[in-house]
């Protein structure tokens, strides 16, 4: 099902400078890995190592941070937007 | 005069707002968003809105802003036509200015002003930088009263 990913300035040169994308998936890992596929250059920038959403971004359905809900197994459905965001974060 | 210039406008209960909440995090590091109008991309004209919000990290040592007070904050600037247009946080033991993981981190938003209040000495020191790139350049701040 389609949904609209929306990417940070900075990610959008790895995306045919890109502001949004549409891609395909049934959950937020499913739709990272569409989007992975044909940009590769996104992949160390959403994901870690082990697989998980990486510590400085922020993933959105819709307006609601997936970490509180299944993390990448959040569901999407056809219209949602999941929003990449990375964090406000420094020492 | 907008961000693009070397200053940050503030008015007086902005500053006292930021300040305080640096205060009310201790022992942690406090951290809050800023508003104010974007045109083409860049922050323009004055801050809007101070904006306090959760430290993620809970610690005395970093900062992560809460994800939902980030995106709460961001459809509330974009409901008045305006966006973010920086952030601020404390340093309870250190300068007020940015830490080598500040810099780093600045560089998902170089557009916006990062305000870092000083809680160190016995009076708060807040200073006001743009960091571009690895460089990073104090604001003046002015206090509208």
């Amino acid at each position: 099902m389609p949904v609209e990913v929306r990417l940070p300035t900075l990610l959008r040169p790895h995306a045919d400078g890109a502001a949004s994308v549409s891609a395909t998936g049934a959950t937020v890992g499913d739709v990272f890995a569409d989007l992975v596929a044909r940009y590769p250059g996104l992949s160390d920038q959403l994901v870690d190592e082990s697989g998980s959403i990486h510590k400085f971004v922020n993933v959105y359905r819709n307006d609601d941070d997936v970490r509180y809900l299944d993390q990448l197994e959040t569901k999407v459905t056809d219209g949602d937007v999941v929003s990449i965001l990375p964090a406000v974060a420094g020492g | 005069m907008g961000f693009a210039s070397p200053t940050l406008r503030l008015t007086g209960a902005q500053h006292r707002a930021m300040v305080a909440h640096c205060y009310d995090g201790l022992p942690n590091e406090a951290c809050g968003l800023l508003t104010g109008s974007v045109v083409d991309d860049e922050p323009r004209g004055a801050v809007t809105e101070v904006r306090p919000c959760r430290n993620e990290d809970e610690s005395a040592l970093t900062y992560r802003l809460d994800s939902r007070d980030f995106m709460a904050a961001l459809r509330a600037a974009e409901d008045r036509g305006e966006g973010l247009v920086g952030c601020w946080h404390s340093h309870t033991h250190t300068d007020a200015y940015p830490s080598p993981t500040d810099i780093e981190q600045a560089k998902w938003y170089p557009e916006w002003v990062y305000v870092i209040v000083s809680l160190r000495d016995g009076d708060p020191v807040l200073r006001a930088y743009r960091i571009r790139d690895g460089a990073v350049a104090e604001c003046q701040v002015v206090l509208d009263r």
